[in-house]
């Protein structure tokens, strides 16, 4: 029986006088080489070139904003929770009143922090969100550290900027397949 | 007399110079093309196209420890790899890179010395060259490199026996062991491989293995010897080991050419030598035209070390007994025949049509008639 069409049973019949003398295998072999030298290659120049990784890929942490501005987050703490590599932790605070425009709920996280050396990316916060407030990036990579004061990432560098927002490809379940099918 | 000694000085630093540059970009070329066969695009990061990959290569291996270990030969230790690296350098001296350049009125060959034997010297000087990798191998006291010292040295006498005889065949056709006469006598493109195919071919094969690369790699083989005779060493003791095998391949490369190729000769050079003779005057038109064939002769080696690379990439190395029985039992015997077929075609007077002649019978003989002995012989059994 054999498992798949690619499997090809092993010639041990005796060579004949011709293949005795290499030649004929050599100039196969040759010939797959030459063919091989002139084809496209495969390697991606990485820090020049990028490829996309789809638009499930989870990389660097967003918190997203609404469309006037105000930030989504609640402060509820369900990431923290959810989260398997406790990365996460957060200080809640009420809104008080001229804050409307910052702030979408009347509670809010006055800091949010994650630790990247703990996270492992696994998006299980942004599963766990139910305000659609915390998103891992598909374009963006969390940058290469070289001392620990840079790895804990804070409100700062996790808010979203108004004037880049970040747009995924597919929000749903159903459009990222219909985007998977599409590639 | 002063100007001459000094234009052949210059000539003599040129070769050396040259065969040092194209050792180091040959490390280079390989490495591209290796990618290149595996659909890769191997080293680009040092300078533009990685041109400066070479030079970050060699620094690496001069700041890295020179170690020798305690049990080691010490003397014969470093002798080793300085040993591999002067005779890698010493066989350029006979190569005929050019014809004659025209220098204050005198003709000055290019080339580092137009001795009568050149071509004995080439043999004996690469003979030496197992030296270097023997003694390295023996005096590093680890029994890996001993092997891969013993099979360098067992494998470069069996190849050097085919490749002197299917020498042989050269010689008779040229009547003289000078390199440069060889060279000569195959004005235009009446190259020796078109007399010598069969000879062309063992040569070829012979040449891989005395530079030791593969499918004749059994010296260094890494996955039987650790790293063959060089598993001691590191540092810029082992550049040199790797380096003097880039130079032996830039001069076989350069032997090729030369004894099958035409070495500086190409189709239609008179052609071209009487053109810029007259366009340029006798001495610079000379001058040019001699450069036009320097030029060729270096395509010719660019060519042969392609296609060296192209084969290591390609062919998997030798099994021990298969790497014997191809040098013992089929080179020599056909090198044998090469010979007697050439001698033959000489003495016709036509050896362009006689040795085909020649070739074609040999072949119908062993293709037609062998195998009906062989049924014979296996029926019996």
């Amino acid at each position: 029986m054999t498992l798949t069409n690619r499997s090809r049973k092993t010639d041990n019949s005796e060579l004949s006088i011709v293949e005795n003398t290499y030649f004929p295998g050599i100039f196969k072999g040759m010939g797959v080489t030459i063919k091989h030298f002139f084809s496209k290659k495969v390697t991606i120049r990485y820090p020049e070139q990028k490829r996309y990784l789809g638009p499930v890929f989870r990389g660097h942490h967003i918190l997203k904003r609404d469309e006037q501005g105000r930030e989504r987050c609640t402060a509820c703490g369900l990431c923290a929770v959810a989260c398997p590599a406790e990365a996460i932790s957060m200080v809640a605070a009420e809104r008080v009143k001229g804050e409307e425009k910052l702030y979408r709920e009347e509670k809010y996280a006055a800091s949010y922090e994650v630790n990247m050396l703990r996270c492992i990316f696994c998006g299980l916060c942004e599963e766990a969100c139910p305000k659609e407030a915390v998103y891992l990036r598909h374009d963006k990579f969390v940058p290469v550290f070289t001392s620990r004061d840079q790895v804990i990432y804070g409100k700062d560098q996790l808010v979203e900027d108004m004037s880049d927002r970040y747009l995924r490809d597919a929000w749903t379940k159903e459009d990222m397949a219909k985007l998977w099918i599409k590639q | 007399m002063d100007t001459v000694l000094i234009v052949k000085a210059i000539i003599v630093i040129a070769i050396f110079a040259i065969s040092m540059l194209m050792a180091l970009y040959e490390t280079y070329a390989e490495r591209v093309i290796a990618a290149f066969i595996q659909d890769r695009v191997g080293p680009d990061r040092a300078g533009p196209f990685g041109l400066l990959q070479p030079l970050a290569d060699g620094g690496k291996l001069f700041f890295k420890e020179d170690f020798i270990p305690t049990k080691a030969d010490k003397w014969l230790f470093i002798l080793g790899p300085a040993v591999a690296m002067s005779t890698a350098l010493l066989s350029s001296a006979v190569i005929p890179f050019g014809d004659t350049i025209i220098v204050a009125g005198q003709k000055i060959d290019v080339q580092g010395m137009d001795v009568n034997i050149g071509i004995l010297w080439i043999f004996g000087i690469v003979s030496l060259g197992v030296y270097g990798i023997l003694i390295g191998g023996w005096a590093s006291n680890n029994k890996f490199a001993l092997y891969g010292a013993i099979r360098a040295a067992s494998q470069t006498i069996s190849y050097e026996l085919a490749m002197g005889i299917s020498l042989l065949a050269i010689i008779l056709m040229s009547g003289s062991l000078s390199v440069k006469s060889i060279v000569l006598g195959q004005h235009g493109i009446d190259w020796n491989i078109f007399y010598q195919p069969m000879g062309f071919l063992l040569f070829l094969t012979c040449s891989l293995a005395e530079c030791n690369r593969t499918p004749f790699d059994l010296p260094e083989s890494e996955n039987e010897l650790v790293a063959g005779y060089h598993t001691e060493y590191g540092s810029m003791k082992m550049g040199l080991y790797l380096f003097s095998e880039y130079v032996n391949m830039f001069i076989s490369s350069a032997v090729l050419a030369s004894l099958y190729l035409g070495g500086f000769n190409y189709p239609g050079m008179d052609f071209v030598y009487s053109k810029l003779v007259g366009s340029f005057g006798e001495v610079t038109g000379h001058n040019i035209a001699t450069a036009i064939g320097t030029l060729t002769l270096f395509l010719k080696i660019f060519f042969f070390i392609f296609l060296f690379m192209w084969i290591r990439w390609t062919l998997p190395r030798f099994r021990y007994d298969q790497l014997m029985n191809v040098a013992w039992k089929w080179m020599m015997p056909v090198a044998i025949v090469n010979l007697i077929i050439t001698a033959a075609a000489e003495l016709s007077g036509k050896p362009l049509l006689y040795n085909w002649v020649g070739l074609a019978i040999f072949g119908a003989i062993y293709f037609g008639l062998f195998p009906i002995f062989k049924k014979k012989t296996v029926s019996a059994n």
